[in-house]
């Protein structure tokens, strides 16, 4: 209720702008910016979208969300970490930890781009494989010779499945770079790049076992569509996991967040990547998009079971996650 | 005590980016219909304008300082610092150019250099000695383009930010008149004239930071020649943003100098492209 309040004022807002700006277009008369339909544009059920604080229309926002990502993609892991002076990876390290993957798991991280989620992601299975190996190894040595000749069989047996990630980005830069990573961390086994879509993924119903998305949702010009594609992919009794950043719930906090965000980080964008414009996005973009509540209905609404939230930094990032059952 | 202070100052904060928010978001209310992807219409008060709030300045001057000492290649780096601590040399320029007639038709007419308005053919084609010819082989002998002048982002008002491109783009010219090379000694040598014409803070560090990355023997000749001659030369000057160079190709280099008031070099630098340390 209090959202639709608050986009009802927006848009008496926008429209009190608008009237301002006719009277002066008048004046200034510019041939190539059409008002004339724009004033009608409002009323009709254009399909219009939010880039940052622009409105544009939604093929618009793919085009320049494309284009961002593009620009800031050599440089997307450092600016990460100089803006959030490596908290990143404290939150990305609690995503993996609520997700507490077993070995065996297929995980699609959608919005992967940089491949962070599926490093930590095999990191991990690997870790707790190479434990349950050592904890099988260490209580063979208290077993008689008859107990162990039984287990030969079952050590080794191959049937079961190795864990495998996906990583699937719109954008083909981040993926270039997230490879360039693999490459240099010499992983390559279980892991496989996608070009895709998160409106319109590319791959067949009921795959995988894990579906995160981390830090990408808010760029997704449809927000339903990617909910539903995630529960399309997911087999039954698979997880969807997001993090994503959201509203900050103390106002002490909030107040010195909305200062940090607008002050430093379009600085930090400028003079770490030489682009202003794609961090003043990002920080809108972070305002723009819908708070903890909301978005736990919307996944609610796609389809999800058990939907819950955790704050993270105090609201300043959002862990959602739900089931497919 | 100090909340409802903070609270005060958190309010002008917000005041002063919704002020600037304002301002971009009516000149764009009348641009979003382009559903083009290329937008024909901008941001703020000229092409590439960022509106930005004290704060954001003062942290982009240092943080565009520390960047340009790292990696003095980072020529945005330079340019940022150069728009955000040169207001006050910039209104003491543009005044200059105002009370300068020929300043005042540039002030008035805009010209900008570049290759679509450069007719190269032409200058070439000029008699030695002319200011045209020396140009085209000052941008020959030294592989530059006029071209590679970064855009003005954060300067706040639409005068200033022409009167701080066109510094940028006459600093090529200044090579020519000054007859320095773009080795790291010429450019220093052009940074001198600068700092003492202009004001500009950027000049001034970059005088002052320069002669760091120059041998010994290089220096020496800095400081003993080439240094005593930019500054003379620099403060004695006429105003060298206020001359309509786009009208003055087939004018004779000397003429030109003595117009200006500069005295020829003492020396001439080679124009080799190593960076010397």
């Amino acid at each position: 209720m209090a959202v639709s309040m608050r986009l009802l004022v927006r848009r008496l807002i926008r429209l009190s702008h608008r009237n301002v700006a006719v009277s002066r277009a008048a004046v200034l008369s510019r041939s190539h910016c059409h008002w004339e339909p724009l004033f009608c544009r409002s009323f009709s059920d254009d399909r219009n979208t939010h880039f940052g604080f622009e409105t544009v229309s939604e093929e618009d926002k793919a085009k320049r969300v494309y284009k961002v990502f593009e620009n800031v993609a050599q440089k997307y892991d450092i600016m990460n970490d100089a803006m959030s002076l490596g908290i990143h990876r404290l939150w990305k390290d609690m995503l993996l930890h609520a997700m507490h993957p077993q070995p065996g798991a297929q995980l699609l991280d959608v919005a992967g781009g940089t491949g962070d989620i599926a490093f930590r992601f095999l990191d991990y299975v690997r870790t707790q494989q190479e434990q349950k190996r050592r904890r099988e190894a260490r209580s063979m040595q208290l077993q008689s010779w008859q107990e162990i000749s039984n287990s030969y069989p079952t050590i080794d047996e191959g049937g079961r499945q190795e864990s495998r990630a996906v990583v699937c980005d719109i954008n083909k830069e981040m993926l270039k770079v997230g490879k360039e990573k693999a490459d240099g961390k010499g992983i390559s086994a279980g892991l496989s790049w996608v070009v895709g879509d998160a409106e319109e993924l590319p791959f067949d119903d009921d795959q995988f076992d894990i579906y995160t998305i981390a830090f990408g949702i808010r760029n997704v010009t449809r927000i339903d569509q990617a909910l539903q594609e995630a529960l399309r992919v997911l087999k039954p009794g698979g997880r969807f996991m997001c993090l994503e950043f959201s509203k900050v719930t103390n106002p002490v906090l909030a107040r010195i967040y909305d200062a940090y965000s607008f002050q430093l980080i379009p600085v930090l964008g400028e003079v770490i990547a030489g682009d202003w414009k794609s961090y003043q996005y990002l920080v809108e973009s972070i305002r723009r998009f819908p708070d903890q509540e909301e978005f736990k209905y919307m996944i609610e609404d796609a389809g999800f079971y058990c939907v819950q939230y955790f704050n993270l930094t105090g609201g300043v990032v959002a862990l959602h996650s739900g089931f497919k059952l | 005590m100090w909340l409802p202070a903070s609270k005060q100052l958190q309010r002008w904060f917000n005041q002063r980016h919704r002020v600037l928010t304002c301002k971009a978001v009516c000149v764009q209310q009348l641009c979003i219909s382009s559903s083009q992807f290329t937008e024909p219409c901008y941001d703020g008060l000229y092409p590439g304008h960022i509106p930005t709030t004290p704060i954001q300045k003062a942290l982009l001057a240092v943080g565009s300082g520390v960047a340009a000492l790292q990696n003095p290649y980072r020529h945005d780096m330079v340019a940022v610092l150069g728009e955000t601590t040169g207001h006050l040399a910039l209104i003491n320029l543009r005044d200059r150019m105002r009370n300068d007639p020929e300043g005042y038709t540039i002030l008035i007419e805009r010209p900008r250099i570049r290759l679509s308005t450069l007719d190269l053919s032409k200058m070439s084609s000029l008699p030695d000695g002319s200011f045209g010819r020396e140009y085209f082989r000052f941008l020959e002998d030294n592989h530059v383009t006029p071209d590679s002048r970064a855009d003005v982002k954060f300067v706040d008002n639409e005068e200033l930010a022409y009167v701080i491109q066109r510094y940028r783009e006459v600093h090529d010219l200044l090579h020519t008149l000054l007859g320095m090379p773009t080795n790291m000694l010429g450019e220093v040598a052009v940074k001198w004239f600068e700092a003492a014409q202009t004001g500009l803070p950027m000049c001034t560090l970059g005088a002052v930071l320069g002669p760091l990355r120059l041998n010994a023997s290089r220096l020496q000749t800095l400081f003993t020649t080439l240094g005593p001659w930019a500054l003379q030369n620099g403060r004695r000057a006429r105003c060298v943003l206020s001359i309509f160079y786009e009208r003055r190709w087939e004018q004779s280099l000397e003429d030109l100098r003595q117009e200006l008031n500069i005295e020829p070099p003492p020396i001439m630098p080679s124009a080799s492209k190593k960076r010397s340390t």
